[in-house]
Order: structure tokens, then sequence, then C-alpha cells
């Protein structure tokens, strides 16, 4: 359907139409820009409730909650700290979300990277707890974001003992072959950097011994750190007489 | 000039008596369409889900239920308001109905305002009905700031779904770009402040260009975020400040989207 000339529109409808922009523009112009006000992380609805919302869909419903709660120190135009937000409540919506999802990784990652980052040693050691805790209840999945933990204890924390109780606990309950060695021998390095250097010998020699190291490189990297072990022993040793 | 020639050289007039039975008949549609039995139908449906949800609740129990009966009210009445008007005006374009009325002397405006005046009959039918049970559940001052909210925001929707069938005359286009303009108009204040935030703390080309296109859509747009809050309800909220600016914004939009269709219309060459 072709359509007529402009000028076939009567001039009043010309007139109503730039008279319209021109109030709308000007409604726009006095109009005060939008602010931006900081609200607090609502508590996590149940479980039962999240369910009946998704509709069926509880994956789909699990990964919008991780967004949710993921853009919720940057709600629009405002930026708050993670240090700032209520970690107990923090802690209910990643509980809720895993409860949604058991399989997505998205909420521990949260945790362990993202949330357990701020400079708060409680709310530091909250996350590494609950990424333990869950971690217990699926680890042959889990084991990646217990190790970063064990990682963060050691390293940011300096709390050796949380460190090896992580360690162990991958070396212990993540069985699956999937799981690589260096997640499984992590307790030995952190039983080293304690200074119980005859146990952390005994279980990489046990190690090396039961033949599970089956990767070339892998063996030789942890003989090599065996015989490090053992030497700087001798030279104690020596030095000490 | 023979007589014959000045009858059809004579501009037709705008008539308030024909306006106002295209507006009436309009009405009438609704009604046998059983637009209102539909609404009530969708009202008594949202309530015992809005009740569901207040028996799972663990606390504030009539809080949860009076913000997801609202919340849902809203958008299921915006929703039924515009697939009424486009797929009423499509079947009129398709079975030449508004050719017969422009055969008629009937100027194009004409057929326009009588439409939209039965449409806005209609969204305050469709308000009254949906209001009823958000009065029964929240203070009365609130439930009627929030149902002159909502019938503003029906006018909007329905002089958009006017303007878009006008323009693009199929059921499909129409339909979708109600839909984009509405989520668009209702999340474009949120999108306009994170655009001008920045996050990552880069200030580079492309943020600002985000920005300045926010900006742009936020000028042409309504701020539907604005009208019918939940919050008024549930917070007691003071809503008869913002209702004045809802009324003004309203009332410039509709003109702005009334007088676009009826410059779509004057071109459309039947």
């Amino acid at each position: 359907m072709a359509e007529r000339a402009i000028s076939t529109v009567p001039g009043a409808v010309l007139a109503l139409l730039a008279a319209a922009l021109v109030s709308q523009l000007a409604l726009k112009a006095v109009e005060p820009r939008p602010a931006a006000t900081a609200a607090d992380l609502p508590q996590a609805p149940p479980t039962a409730t999240l369910r009946l919302a998704s509709l069926g869909e509880p994956i789909a419903a699990a990964n919008l909650l991780s967004l949710y709660l993921q853009a919720f120190d940057t709600q629009p135009g405002i930026s708050i700290p993670f240090k700032d937000l209520d970690y107990d409540r923090v802690e209910d919506w990643l509980l809720r979300i895993l409860e949604l999802d058991p399989l997505g990784q998205y909420p521990l990652l949260m945790a362990s990277q993202v949330y357990s980052q701020v400079p708060d040693e409680s709310k530091q050691r909250q996350m590494l707890d609950l990424v333990y805790r869950q971690f217990l209840l699926d680890p042959n999945r889990r084991w990646r974001w217990l190790a970063h933990a064990a990682i963060m204890a050691k390293h940011r924390l300096h709390d050796l003992g949380l460190a090896l109780r992580y360690a162990r606990a991958i070396n212990q309950h993540a069985t699956s072959a999937e799981v690589p060695h260096w997640a499984k021998q992590m307790h030995i390095f952190v039983l080293e950097d304690m200074g119980e250097h005859e146990t952390a010998k005994l279980l990489l020699g046990g190690l090396l011994a039961s033949g599970a190291i089956t990767d070339a490189h892998e063996a030789r990297f942890l003989t090599q750190r065996l015989n490090a072990m053992q030497g700087a022993e001798k030279s104690s040793q020596t030095s000490g007489k | 000039m023979n007589r014959a020639t000045a009858i059809t050289r004579t501009p037709p007039r705008l008539d308030a008596r024909r306006i106002g039975a295209i507006a009436r008949y309009t009405v009438l549609e609704a009604w046998r369409n059983r637009l209102f039995a539909l609404t009530v139908v969708a009202v008594t449906l949202l309530t015992l889900l809005s009740l569901f949800a207040r028996e799972l609740a663990v606390t504030e129990s009539g809080r949860l239920q009076t913000a997801i009966l609202a919340a849902t009210l809203r958008v299921a009445s915006v929703f039924l308001m515009a697939l009424y008007i486009l797929n009423g005006l499509t079947r009129e374009f398709n079975d030449k109905v508004l050719e017969l009325m422009l055969s008629l002397d009937l100027p194009r405006p004409g057929y326009l305002m009588g439409k939209f005046l039965g449409f806005a009959i209609v969204a305050l039918a469709v308000t009254a009905i949906v209001t009823v049970p958000v009065a029964a559940l929240a203070p009365t001052h609130a439930a009627l700031a929030w149902g002159c909210s909502l019938a503003l925001e029906l006018l909007i929707i329905a002089a958009l779904s006017v303007f878009c069938i006008t323009t693009f005359t199929q059921l499909l286009p129409a339909a979708a770009f109600v839909s984009a303009f509405y989520l668009l108009a209702r999340s474009i204040t949120a999108i306009q402040l994170m655009s001008g935030s920045s996050l990552l703390g880069v200030d580079g080309f492309g943020q600002k260009a985000s920005a300045m296109l926010a900006d742009a859509l936020a000028i042409a747009l309504p701020r539907m975020d604005a009208f019918t809050q939940t919050a008024w309800l549930v917070n007691d909220a003071g809503a008869q400040p913002a209702l004045l600016n809802i009324a003004l914004q309203t009332a410039v939009y509709v003109g702005l989207l009334l007088a676009a269709a009826m410059f779509d219309l004057y071109r459309k060459n039947f």
C-alpha cells in the first residue's frame, strides 16, 4: 500500500504532533534525573517458594538467582562493596541456589572466589566454611572450590591448620579418578609448610610407591620434592652437629 | 461547479455524536467479546494464586499476598488490554471495516478518536474490576491511588496499541512492538542508572555511547516504573505527589501517540 504525501496530512494534525513532541521533550527536560538508592539484600525465600516460582524450571531459576545475587553489589547506578552485604543473607541465598540446582557450580565459585575476597576475616572464614560444608555433600564435583579455599586459608588467612583440614578433606573424600593428583596431594605440601617434614615425606613416599602417579613428569616432580625434603633434612642434621 | 461536485468537495466534519457512536460500539464489542468476563476470570485466578502464596509465607503473609496480587494484576490487565485492542483493530483493517467507515462522511481523526474514546472507557472498566480485590487487601486511599495510576497506564497502552496497529496494520509486529515498548518503559530508569555508573572503572567510548543511548531512550519513553507501584499498597507510601506527574506524563504521551497515529492514518492510501 503506497503512502500518500506528507502534504495530504492536515496542518492541524502536524501542529498537534509537533506540540505533543515538544511537550514530551519539555517534560523530560524538567524531570529530575533518576537517583540511585542502595537497598538491603532481602532475606532469601524458602526453597519451596522458589521451586513454586520457578514453574518447573529450577535450574533456570537458580541461574537467574545467581545473577540477581551477583548483581546485588552493583544495583542500578550504585556500587556497594561486598563487605557491606549481610553475609548471613548471602549465605542463605547461595544455599537456596544450590538446593535448586545441586549440580551447578556457580554459587560455590561466588563463595570461594568473590565473596571470600573481602578484607574481613570473619566473612572470609564464613564463606570458606560454606564451601567446606557443601564440598562434603558432593566431593567429586566440588573439590576445586575447596582446593581454592585451602589456598585462601594458607596464603590469605595464614591459617595452616584450616588449610590442612581442607586439603585432607579433598584427599579423603574426593576419590574420583577425575580429581587431579595435585589436589589430592595438597595436604602433603601443607604439612611440609607446617614443618611436618616427616609426615609429608611418608605421605609423598607412599604416594610414589603406590603407583598412583602414572604421569612421568608428575612422578619426576614429586620425586624431586621428596629428594629436596630429604636433602634439607640431612643438611639441617649436619649443621646441627 | 455542479451540486454533486460541491457535495463531494465539502470536507467531512468532526462530529461528537458520531465519535460517541464509534466509542459506544467499541465498548459494546468489548462486552460481546467477553473481555470483562475474561478480566473477572483472570482476577479470580490471580487472587487464588496470591492466597496460595499467602499460605506458604512464614511471615508478612498479608504483605506478600498484596504484593503478588498487585504485581500480577497489573501485568495481566496491560496484557489483556493490549491484545484486545490489537486483535480488534487488526480485524477491522482486514475486514475493510475501516475503509467502509472512511467512505462515509467521517474524517479519519474522527474514527481514531472514537475508537480511542471507546478503549479508554474499556480501560476504566478493566481498572475498576482489577482494583476491587486490591482494595480489599490494602488501605482504601492507597488502593484508589493504585487504581488511578493503573487506569492512566492502560490509557497509554491503549494509545500505543492504536498507534502500532495504524502503523504496522499486522498483529505480530504490532504486538511485538507493544511488548518491547512496555518492557523498556518499565526498565528504562534502571538501564539509565546502570549505564551512567562506571562499575568496572572503565570510562571508554562504548560506555559513553551506551549512556547516551539510554538517555536518548529515556527522553522518548514514559517512565512506567513510576506508575502503579506496589510500594504504595504495602508500604503505605504517599502516592499523591507521584500521581500528578503520572497524570501529566499520560496526557502528554497519549497526545503524542494519538497525533502520530493520526499522521500515519492520514498518509495511508486505501
